[in-house]
């Protein structure tokens, strides 16, 4: 290991670690999962939750923030939360951008590439209300308008811990 | 310094016959010029390009007779995928264009030629299939990739034919992301369009709005105040700043070199948390409007932005020893993905794409916008044209930037920060490009008389790159596409539109 890298290495160990506390998963988004997640999906999954991610027509700026997420900053693996590869290793499909209709049955195959129980959360103006694109010819509108959403997280695009206190959310609900 | 070029001589349009536009297109063919943009309105179609060696871009015009006008593309490569384009959203036939498979439109729109002035047809939505170019041969597999990734990026779907590990062809099939954006702001007030063109392309929400007020200014005589300006360079290079870092981070990432990485990940959301406290938005989204800006600089953002300097110009040097220092990572970024200067030239792709491959353009500089031409900065240039050609440009870019911002700071000018804006009673038109840190981007505009936008074109730097891309990955393994990939970052939603 050259002498430079392990300076930078060891730095970790001796100054104050980057990241910051986690949040609350935060009332509103707790109260919006509550009405929509059925007592029967409440399964036990070990507090662990795979999410995959699906650009449905996002401008990119949402997922900027959700790579921000991975960031030693917010840290999310931490949380028992993890991105992963595939739809069929998924638990959560963590859905950005107003549903471009080139996009639409990609993300219906994906959905259903998924197996159940899965949660679909809408990231985003653009996924929760189909945002300034809200009547396009080339865009469909909403997620829940293509496939069924139990938590949106509202913002252009939300800041990485409103995305976190969602998450957080939805986990503490999928496995209680 | 940069020289200053006289702003409202630029971008002259000219209407041209349909011989003449022919000739451009050949002039363009030989080498002669570089292609800025091609678009079209219900009845015309404008090409924006420069002569080599000659400073002033301009316009020209050829009208659409009968539906057709002659094809740029069947001369100069470049203009192909814009041509298809042109073709989906207006129906305006390219006379000779070598390649008319649909570009934009999948089949799923709800209409067709949703630009077009009458023809607003309801179909049938179904999935027409893409023929693919063929490749045929011993030994070759082909391999689909997308739309949807393994990664947490944007949709979009590469078809590889392959040779065992190598790479034989690559081609790109994109439009996936395409939202109708040009509809959407054709027909609405100014503020309505400047939100619209911030959500083109996210990781360039300050470039486009950038670009876009440039070309209202333009259009209706706005002489912006001094500090907005500034303030305007200022989000500019702190976007350049936070995607550069963010790519730097990723491309290691993609050699299995996590730490970088990891540390880039934290500079860049230094660089994120201060533009939130700076102007409110972590990507300074919104914040320049046509007039000036929308947000001022305090005293607690200006305090934030200069810790943020003396961050990273502390670490930053470190992350970048440590790339020079490591075999295994030049290993895997030198000689890999080459873009040559040859292809370069033909293509005039802008940012580092460009200028890893020995082509020295650079909006700031050579169209000398303001505040640049009153700000002192150098623009790399390598000739090797590999990923790590590309990722040397970016790390003296960010060297760049935190000079620049330092500069803005110092020479701050106080007053306002927004002129008025208002309609002049008749129709005008405006066109600005502007240097984001993928590459210039182009903005054309047209407004009514009223105020409102009747045409906007923004061409994204991506069009003149996703080509390269496919050129760069040939003779390479399959398994350093993304690495390519990565060092190009072309944009998904800026090209669909
Ligand atoms: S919500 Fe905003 S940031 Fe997210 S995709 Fe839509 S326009 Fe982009």
């Amino acid at each position: 290991m050259s002498a430079r890298l392990e300076k930078l290495l060891l730095r970790a160990l001796v100054e104050k670690p980057a990241t910051i506390a986690g949040p609350s998963s935060g009332d509103k988004a707790a109260k919006e999962l509550a009405k929509t997640l059925q007592d029967s999906a409440r399964r036990v999954l070990g507090r662990a939750l795979s999410i995959r991610e699906v650009d449905a027509g996002s401008c990119n700026g949402c997922e900027l923030e959700i790579h921000a997420l991975n960031n030693p900053v917010y840290d999310l693996e931490r949380f028992g939360l993890k991105f992963v590869a595939s739809p069929r290793h998924a638990d959560v499909l963590l859905v950005t951008g107003p549903v471009t209709a080139n996009m639409k049955t990609a993300l219906e195959r994906t959905y259903n590439a998924t197996p159940a129980p899965k949660w679909v959360v809408a990231l985003g103006d653009c996924a929760c209300t189909g945002g300034l694109f809200k009547g396009s010819y080339a865009c469909i509108g909403a997620v829940e308008d293509v496939v069924p959403v139990d938590l949106r997280i509202p913002g252009c695009p939300p800041r990485p811990v409103e995305i976190l206190s969602g998450l957080i959310a939805l986990i503490e609900m999928a496995s209680r | 310094m940069a020289k200053r070029i006289d702003e409202m001589k630029l971008w002259l349009r000219q209407e041209i016959d349909k011989a003449a536009w022919g000739e451009c297109a050949e002039a363009l063919g030989r080498g002669e010029g570089e292609l800025f943009a091609l678009f079209a309105e219900v009845d015309r179609v404008h090409m924006a390009l420069r002569g080599i060696g000659s400073d002033e871009p301009r316009i020209v015009t050829v009208k659409v007779e009968e539906g057709r006008y002659p094809s740029v593309g069947a001369h100069h490569a470049p203009a192909i995928r814009l041509e298809r384009a042109i073709r989906d959203l207006f129906g305006h036939e390219p006379q000779g264009l070598p390649d008319t498979r649909p570009w934009l439109d999948h089949g799923k729109w709800t209409i067709t030629m949703p630009l077009a002035e009458k023809r607003r047809l309801a179909r049938v939505v179904h999935d027409t299939g893409y023929a693919f170019l063929p490749a045929e041969g011993e030994g070759l597999h082909e391999i689909p990739v997308g739309p949807v990734h393994a990664g947490i990026i944007e949709p979009g779907h590469f078809r590889f034919t392959a040779n065992g590990e190598t790479v034989v062809r690559l081609e790109e099939r994109l439009g996936y992301v395409h939202k109708g954006t040009e509809r959407l702001m054709a027909g609405a007030p100014l503020d309505h369009a400047a939100k619209l063109i911030g959500r083109v392309s996210g990781d360039s929400t300050v470039a486009y709005a950038y670009a876009f007020a440039r070309a209202a200014e333009a259009a209706l005589d706005v002489s912006v105040p001094a500090r907005a300006t500034y303030l305007r360079a200022l989000m500019a290079e702190l976007e350049r700043i936070a995607n550069h870092l963010g790519d730097f981070g990723a491309i290691c990432n993609d050699a299995s070199f996590v730490a970088v990485q990891a540390h880039c990940g934290i500079l860049r959301e230094e660089v994120l948390q201060a533009a939130d406290i700076a102007f409110g938005h972590r990507l300074m989204r919104d914040c320049i409007v046509p007039g000036g800006v929308a947000v001022n600089l305090k005293k607690e953002g200006e305090a934030r932005l200069r810790a943020l300097l003396a961050t990273i110009s502390r670490d930053f040097p470190e992350l970048v020893a440590i790339y020079d220092d490591t075999p295994s990572l030049q290993d895997r970024m030198v000689t890999t993905g080459i873009v040559t200067a040859e292809l370069a030239r033909r293509f005039a792709p802008g940012g580092y794409v460009g200028r890893a491959s020995g082509r020295a353009f650079d909006a700031r500089r050579d169209l000398a916008y303001a505040p640049y031409d009153e700000l002192q900065f150098a623009v790399p240039l390598l000739q090797e044209g590999d990923v790590n050609a590309r990722v040397w440009i970016r790390i003296r870019e960010i060297e760049q930037s935190l000079a620049l911002i330092a500069q803005v700071l110092d020479q701050l000018p106080s007053g306002a920060i927004k002129a008025p804006i208002s309609s002049v009673g008749e129709e005008r038109e405006g066109t600005a490009m502007v240097e984001g840190f993928r590459g210039d981007i182009f903005v054309w505009l047209k407004l009514a008389a009223g105020g409102t936008v009747l045409r906007c074109h923004p061409r994204d730097p991506s069009w003149f790159q996703w080509p390269l891309l496919e050129a760069a990955v040939e003779g390479n393994i399959v398994a350093d596409f993304p690495l390519c990939n990565k060092s190009f970052n072309c944009s998904y939603s800026g090209h669909d539109l």
